[in-house]
């Protein structure tokens, strides 16, 4: 129990923040490079070759790591400190309810694909988010500059602005799903919502059941990770890089890193929510294990069924992380008046709409008992 | 019993680990050069003009308190979303009592004008 427990955990929290978090921070420039027409970073090169531009992720760590520790006058150096850790460690930890595959048997042992199966799975990382929001305002607050004070106001009003709405658009999720608990969630996508013919049809996806929700979700934790759209603690054109003013070295890298780690995190908290989680779209979990037992034995059967599954859950979340960039690098900044009045005025009477509608439509159906 | 909070507790050593590393390595590898005017011209080679700690007037304190008002009840519709279901018709027109003060709430501050900025 408790050497899985430890396996589970390492692998995941080494695959995300030494692999997958370099790799985002890797596509990004890719991806803005090739969207904007411009060289991406090419000053890195590994011993005569950029491979791919792959060497810059990995020059960052080193670069960042030996930089000298600034820090403006009067800054209070303890809270400076502090900032970006209370900033990292809620994102890493989010990745604990994250189920990056179904629960299989392996030969008498049943190995569930999560780190920590909780029962308000959810909710918990909506509790562990929101304090990393006191590390971002304590950043801001902590150094001491004007731009960095005006981009902790300004994330202050982005963070009012979009929290109610973030919390009440997954509202209908839990009704459609019946729980808390995104391993639950998951395993409730993998079936059909309704079949044309057989096996063939539309699978049960929250992105079918709720497509109000998963456009109210993604806007509001785009909010959340403060990317383009809604950068306003940055907003690098009016506050001249705004929060980021009076970072150094690691403290700098920190937030630079938590930023792609949280990439990493709501591409699998959407794909577990809306796009069907592990599961492969026509091919259900009992479909792929009597099909490939009828060829070769259980438990070879039951591997390739979790290798597959697993599998799908990286592209689906591939695919988010690609949908993430693509939406930061086509959309204009809000003003914070016009990113309030998106989400008080629009958002949240919807949300509630949403909420109710799901309700009427959960009664309509003969859900309810 | 700690079960399943295991992996959150595991998870949590490994990022504060993760995160104090990094620190610690700056501290010692970084190179220190102080200079009389670098922390005070940090800031894009300007230097303050007024201090930063003054209070500024937050234009959205209205919208602050809406915000407690809503998070409080939003938290209500988790355990209520998650097991309708089972509650039924009478968990519904009971959820649609207790959302009448939520947007009777949100309404007035809007008549009032307090979500124009």
């Amino acid at each position: 129990m408790l050497f899985l427990v430890l396996a589970k955990t390492l692998s995941v929290a080494v695959l995300v923040v030494g692999v997958f978090a370099p790799l985002v921070i890797w596509l990004a420039r890719k991806q803005s490079s090739l969207q904007k027409d411009r060289s991406e970073a090419n000053r890195a090169n590994g011993g005569g070759g950029a491979f791919l531009g792959l060497s810059h992720p990995l020059a960052d760590l080193p670069k960042l790591l030996t930089r000298e520790d600034v820090a403006p006058a009067g800054a209070n150096r303890v809270l400076q400190m502090l900032a970006p850790m209370i900033v990292a460690v809620p994102a890493i930890a989010a990745l604990a309810v994250i189920p990056y595959g179904g629960a299989y048997t392996f030969g008498g042992t049943s190995v569930s694909f999560v780190i920590a199966d909780i029962d308000w799975g959810l909710l918990y990382v909506f509790a562990i988010g929101s304090i990393a929001t006191y590390g971002a305002v304590l950043a801001r607050g902590s150094s001491n500059t004007s731009w960095s004070m005006l981009g902790g106001v300004q994330s202050a009003a982005q963070m009012i602005s979009y929290g109610v709405v973030l919390g009440l658009s997954v509202v209908g999720v839990f009704m459609v799903f019946g729980s808390l608990k995104l391993t639950e969630i998951a395993h409730a996508q993998d079936q059909l919502l309704w079949s044309f013919w057989g096996p063939i049809g539309i699978p049960n996806w929250g992105i079918f059941l709720q497509p109000m929700g998963f456009v109210m979700f993604m806007a509001c934790i785009m909010a959340e990770n403060k990317r383009s759209a809604f950068d306003l603690p940055e907003s690098d054109s009016e506050l001249a890089a705004g929060d980021v003013a009076g970072r150094s070295g690691a403290r700098f890298g920190l937030f630079y890193m938590t930023e792609f780690i949280e990439v990493v995190v709501i591409a699998g908290l959407m794909t577990s929510l809306f796009l069907g989680g592990w599961a492969i779209p026509l091919l259900s979990t009992d479909m792929i294990i009597a099909g490939v037992s009828s060829f070769f034995d259980e438990g070879l059967a039951t591997i390739a069924c979790a290798l597959l599954q697993v599998g799908t859950f990286i592209a689906k979340m591939v695919f988010m992380v690609w949908l993430q960039m693509r939406i930061r690098l086509s959309l204009p900044r809000f003003r914070y008046d016009q990113l309030m009045t998106l989400c008080w005025k629009v958002m949240l009477p919807l949300s509630l709409v949403n909420i109710f509608a799901t309700a009427a439509g959960l009664l309509a159906f003969g859900e309810v008992t | 019993m700690v079960g399943e909070y295991l992996g959150v507790l595991v998870l949590l050593g490994v990022a504060i680990a993760i995160v104090t590393v990094m620190m610690v390595i700056q501290l010692w590898a970084g190179p220190t050069r102080p200079l009389l005017e670098k922390p005070e011209r940090i800031e894009f080679g300007e230097q303050q003009d007024s201090s930063p700690r003054e209070r500024l007037s937050v234009r959205f304190y209205l919208v602050a308190i809406l915000f407690v008002l809503f998070d409080a009840g939003a938290i209500y519709f988790y355990p209520w979303g998650a097991t309708f279901r089972e509650v039924g018709v009478p968990g519904l027109i009971a959820m649609g009592v207790f959302t009448v003060p939520l947007v009777v709430g949100l309404a007035y501050e809007w008549a009032k004008g307090a979500l124009e900025w």
